[in-house]
């Protein structure tokens, strides 16, 4: 038996009946780190390892059980995205402008997996830069690779995540999801990833980049796995405003027969690659086979999603990034006056995707934009929402590929941002939405790459959500 | 819509508090025109009578106790501050003399 195969279940199962230590997992875990990193095309899942600090939390961990103070998920290591603070260590966003920046507090995700629970925090994750991006390409501190082939990207922007428990670096891992950032790199590194319904995860100590669209989510082997980790850190917290008063209990079954799942007509597209779509059919086929209703339905303002989606977040990326002047903490250029500190910090701190997006930002905010651009988007957002309002009288579930195609090769889509934004066209209309969506694995193509399958729910939707996934994972 | 210019690139890089060498703008100036382009498709739409949705979630007046609580400290701001002198961040002057 390898430790690193085992799910959050079993390894809690080995824990409690003292098969195992945590501390055992944890050195297990990063060993497996080191070795990665010192490896001639290293997955590089991390921006920061925190090793000596995860031994000591495994340490503490271990005594709980001893002491018959654990619960489920005391000792179980898990892997953060660099933009959720984790209180005294570096949370860089992967970004040049954050470098040496320390947290001064405790996210609060952070403070009910790792502080309550007793999770232990194996490091942080790369990422996109101030998850921008989906392919961990415009990371600062170097790309992360495709665990299943290292020619290839591992998704993004929580690339970094889903390549750790993907790559067997990481039992489970937090990512956050803006427009598909959770979903996209999960379909492509062959693991399960939930971006929850919006408001159900606090995202205080989570860095902004779109607020009204960012939510924190679990990556995972299994369905099961994140269901654990979703419930243990959901829930109302008053230091987030959009924070809801819900507590989720999630119970999961498998129940497949007489659900209802839609299929949306408009995610048929001409760049739909033809192995996602076989394997949409074979999922189909299966579904249908086990009891499910399978539909048809139409959300008629699906081709209008990403360009939506790039008015909305750029605009509220624009407005939240203006915090990265460099007075009060991060990089701060040489300067011989305060404007020009502004400017020169903000040049040299940030990469270029994240320029352009601060730039599209501005512009449909800017006098004489603002109706045409951002009013507009706002508009168009509301008919997204009400497309899924109508299709969810219907249906219980909606079913989708999580990506258009398979994980692409490292370069492939850099010059051409317009190409890299079309990967997200399946997941972005989820956070527009603010619905509950997830990606699981739905299979591999003959290369030996994985694939991915989303479903999605109406709003706090997640238990029917997660047992429909559930029934999936165990048709296979 | 009108294409974008130069001087549309311009001034938005001064907005934002960005700059770009010459090379950097003609660039820009490409891949931004064909993005602002892209999300132009909106325009398609009639939206006349849509009220805009600014939240996924609707919540007013989410407000706390008003109860003091502690803020960091003097040294933890000056820990984290670039320049940090007797209680006060530093930074370079408003404008040369």
């Amino acid at each position: 038996m390898d430790i690193r195969d085992l799910s959050v279940r079993e390894l809690s199962e080995a824990l409690a009946k003292k098969e195992v230590s945590s501390e055992e997992i944890t050195k297990a875990y990063l060993e497996a780190i080191e070795k990665d990193e010192s490896s001639p095309e290293p997955i590089h899942a991390y921006v920061s390892v925190l090793a000596d600090e995860a031994l000591a939390m495994a340490k503490e961990a271990d005594k709980k059980w001893a002491r018959g103070e654990a619960t489920k998920l005391t000792g179980i290591p898990i892997a953060i995205k660099d933009n959720i603070n984790v209180k005294g260590y570096e949370t860089t966003c992967s970004s040049r402008i954050l470098k040496g920046y320390k947290a001064s507090y405790d996210a609060t995700v952070v403070e009910r997996l790792v502080r309550q629970h007793g999770m232990v925090v194996l490091g942080k994750t790369n990422m996109d830069e101030f998850a921008m991006g989906s392919s961990t390409e415009t990371s600062a501190y170097g790309i992360t690779r495709n665990p299943f082939d290292r020619k290839r990207v591992p998704g993004g922007s929580s690339g970094g995540s889903a390549a750790a428990v993907g790559g067997k670096l990481a039992p489970v891992a937090l990512g956050s999801d803006t427009g598909g950032s959770i979903r996209q790199p999960a379909a492509f590194c062959g693991c399960v990833g939930l971006k929850p319904t919006y408001g159900t995860v606090s995202r205080y100590g989570l860095v902004a980049f779109a607020s009204s669209l960012d939510q924190i989510g679990p990556l995972a082997k299994t369905v099961e796995d994140a269901a654990w980790v979703y419930e243990a850190m959901a829930g109302h917290d008053p230091k987030d405003s959009t924070s809801l008063e819900h507590t989720p209990a999630v119970k999961l079954e498998g129940n497949l027969k007489g659900v209802k799942i839609g299929v949306p007509k408009e995610f048929i597209i001409e760049g739909l690659d033809p192995r996602v779509k076989e394997n949409l059919d074979e999922m189909i086929r299966k579904l249908e086979a086990a009891g499910a209703r399978v539909a048809e339905i139409s959300l008629p303002h699906s081709e209008y999603a990403v360009p939506t989606y790039y008015v909305v977040a750029t605009a509220e990326a624009s407005s939240n990034l203006e915090r990265y002047d460099g007075v009060k903490y991060g990089y701060r250029a040489q300067a011989s006056t305060l404007s020009e500190m502004y400017v020169k910090t903000r040049t040299e701190g940030f990469g270029p995707e994240v320029k352009r997006r601060i730039m599209l930002g501005t512009y449909v905010l800017s006098a004489g934009y603002y109706d045409a651009y951002y009013l507009k988007a706002l508009k168009v957002r509301t008919l997204i929402k009400e497309d899924f309002q109508k299709a969810f009288e219907k249906v219980d579930v909606i079913l989708g590929p999580t990506t258009p195609t398979p994980p692409f090769g490292i370069g492939e889509k850099v010059s051409d941002p317009i190409a890299m934004y079309l990967s997200d066209i399946y997941t972005i209309s989820a956070n527009l939405a603010g619905i509950p969506a997830l990606s699981l694995p739905s299979g591999w193509t003959k290369e030996g790459l994985p694939l991915g399958m989303q479903l999605m729910g109406p709003a706090l939707g997640e238990q029917k959500l997660l047992d429909v996934a559930y029934g999936i994972e165990h048709l296979r | 819509m009108a294409d974008i210019t130069l001087s549309d690139v311009e001034k938005v890089a001064k907005l934002a508090k960005l700059s770009f060498s010459d090379e950097e703008k003609e660039v820009f100036l490409q891949q931004f025109s064909r993005i602002v382009h892209f999300v132009e498709k909106i325009g398609e739409l009639d939206t006349e009578k849509v009220p805009p949705t600014t939240h996924a979630v609707e919540k007013w007046n989410v407000l706390r106790e008003d109860k003091e609580t502690p803020s960091l400290s003097n040294e933890e701001i000056g820990s984290l501050a670039p320049r940090f002198d007797e209680g006060h961040i530093i930074v370079p002057k408003v404008k040369n003399a």
